[in-house]
Parts: C-alpha cells; structure tokens; sequence
C-alpha cells in the first residue's frame, strides 16, 4: 500500500496536531489560574517525580519474563547503573558505562 | 548575546546522553524509513514537526498501511498522552520564559524534559535561556540523527544492537539521582509502581492512559493523608502552646 505525497502530508499533519495538544493543552487549561490552585501546584511538585518512573517502566516495557535471554541484559544493564550511579553520582559515567555493558551483553552474551 | 553564550555552554553537557541517544535513534529512523520507500524529505518533515520519537516509530505503520488519518490522530494522542504530566510539571518554570515559552513547550519530549527538570542553571547563567538551548540542542541532534540515517542508510554497516539503551540509561540515573532525596521517593515509587501494575494488566501496548490515571489517583490519595497529618502536628502544637 502505498500512500499519495498529499495523504502523506495529512498523516504528518494530523499526527503533530495530536502531539502539540498533549504539550499544549496544560498551559492552555492552567495558564489563567496558577497560583490559585493548590491541587494544581501540588501536581506539578508531585508529577516530574512520577513521571520519571513512568518513563523507566515504559522504556522497559518490551522486556519479555518468559525468557531468562530477554531479561538479563536489561536486569544486569539497570542494576549496574543503579549501583554505580548511587556510588559516583557522575551522569556520563554512569550512561557511558551502562550503554557499554548493555551492548556487550546483546552483541556478545546473550545473542 | 554573551548572556546566550553563557547559557548554552552551561546547557550542551547536560545534553550529551541525548545527543549519543537521538543520533542514533534518529539514524535507526531515517535508515527504516528509507527501507520503506520513503525519501528523506518526509523523514526530516516528521522528525521537524512531530518530533516524538516513539510516536514517529509508530507513525511508519500509519504510512504503509492504508490511509486512515483519523487512527492515526487517536494512536498519536494516546501514546503521546504522557506529555500532558510534563506540561503540568513546567507549568511554574515556564511562566517568566516569556517569548521562548512557545517553543519550550514544543519541544517537551521525555529527554528535553527529564533533563529541563533534573537540572540547575549555574550561578550567573539565565535560566530561560538555559532552558531553551536543552530544547534547541536536543532538536537539532534528532533532525541531524534523522538526516543522516536518510542518507546514509546503504552504508552503515557497524552493530550498533543495544545502543538505543542508552536512554532508558538516561532515565534510570534521573530516577536514581531524584532517589537519594527522601521526599522525592513517595512520588517516584508511585509512579514505579503504578506503571508497573498497569504494564502487567494491560500489556504494553495500552498500559500508558491507565498507568497515568493510577498515577493521579495515587497522589491524590497520598495527598489527603499528608494535609491530614499536617492538620493533626498543627493542632498536637497548639495544644502544646496552651
């Protein structure tokens, strides 16, 4: 199936219209009314935090359980970078090294 | 301008993870892409506009399939949903952006915004301008990324298997950094969890509406009992005070 140059650029422009409303429309809703609304504040104090674990779990969330292959490099790669990120506290380290390990063990161990 | 200067040095290490992570995301885009058929220009469209990474991925199914703009406006809203978290989050640190708002917003994605939220401006440096150069840095690498896999996508030949873990790593270190603050772990943990729970009943197709909707009542539920505590230390020192 292929699609016309026109319907191509309908599918672009449809699909950065649905995603500019998910970045939009909370400034638009609460942009008057900041300030006032402590629910509101409360959730943007609350929300980065959890949002943050909603990403961890979403980037992970093709991990297959049922085969030891498929979890190991995830379950290994994370416990690394957890452990050396609690210890050093240095960003790049902690990715760099962890991004290595990662790579090692899909390209070479568990292939 | 020395003042912009100063801020995008102060910005581009914090940008580095993202620049390793989108160019090669952006390269694994444009080179499937052009697998498909398309020629680099609709890539570096999508990639300019959208700007979504995981959204784009899913957006080839929309383009070979056959043409149905209304699923493919729904399917975007859906997995793009988590942005609407963000935007709440940056609701206060956006208010004085002023004339570089606009843009701030329109380049929210998980990078710019775990990293626009994790880190400080330095001492000296503005912090709106700072913001904006996170933004502007990490969209440029993912339209250089896109760009570059278009065309170089009958040449690469490297295994480059595993490197797109480079930005869950990202996010695992944002989360642990947050961790070692004690008041940050309740509402990271409900976030953890309530991902977690969703992604075991849902599946991972679907489990990021239900996952959020957990998310909210869980703060909502945890919030009660932090004002009520409150209430009761408050009226434990006024009795003390009588």
């Amino acid at each position: 199936m292929t699609l016309s140059s026109s319907q191509i650029l309908i599918i672009i422009a449809v699909m950065t219209l649905a995603t500019m409303i998910t970045r939009f429309l909370p400034f638009i809703i609460f942009n008057k009314q900041t300030g006032n609304n402590s629910y509101i504040d409360y959730l943007g104090d609350m929300l980065p935090y959890a949002a943050i674990g909603l990403l961890v779990v979403y980037c992970l969330r093709n991990v297959n359980f049922k085969s030891p292959a498929n979890v190991l490099p995830e379950l290994i790669a994370v416990s690394f970078i957890v452990l050396i990120h609690y210890l050093k506290e240095n960003t790049l380290l902690s990715i760099g090294l962890g991004t290595a390990l990662y790579m090692f063990l899909v390209q070479f161990i568990f292939v | 301008m020395n003042e912009k200067i100063k801020a995008l040095k102060a910005a581009f290490p914090h940008t580095l993870p993202v620049f390793t992570g989108f160019i090669f995301l952006g390269i694994a885009y444009g080179i499937l892409m052009s697998s498909q058929g398309f020629s680099i220009i609709w890539s570096i469209l999508m990639s300019l506009f959208v700007y979504a990474g995981s959204a784009q991925y899913l957006g080839i199914t929309f383009l070979t399939s056959s043409f149905n703009p209304i699923y493919a406006f729904l399917m975007t809203l859906m997995v793009n949903a988590r942005h609407i978290f963000y935007g709440i989050s940056m609701l206060d640190k956006f208010k004085e952006a002023g004339k570089l708002k606009p843009f701030l917003i329109f380049g929210q994605c998980d990078e710019t915004f775990s990293i626009i939220h994790a880190a400080k401006a330095p001492e000296g440096v503005d912090k709106n301008w700072f913001m904006f150069f996170i933004t502007l840095l990490n969209y440029i690498y993912w339209a250089l990324g896109t760009a570059l896999g278009g065309l170089l996508s009958s040449v690469i030949s490297f295994n480059t298997k595993g490197l797109d873990f480079v930005l869950t790593a990202l996010f695992v270190v944002i989360f642990v950094g947050q961790w070692k603050k004690v008041e940050n772990r309740k509402p990271a943990l409900i976030g953890l969890l309530s991902s977690i729970g969703c992604l075991i009943i849902f599946g991972p197709g679907s489990f990021i509406i239900p996952a959020m909707v957990t998310i909210l009542v869980c703060l909502m539920l945890v919030r009660k009992k932090v004002t009520e505590v409150k209430k009761t230390k408050d009226l434990i020192i006024d009795d003390r005070g009588m």
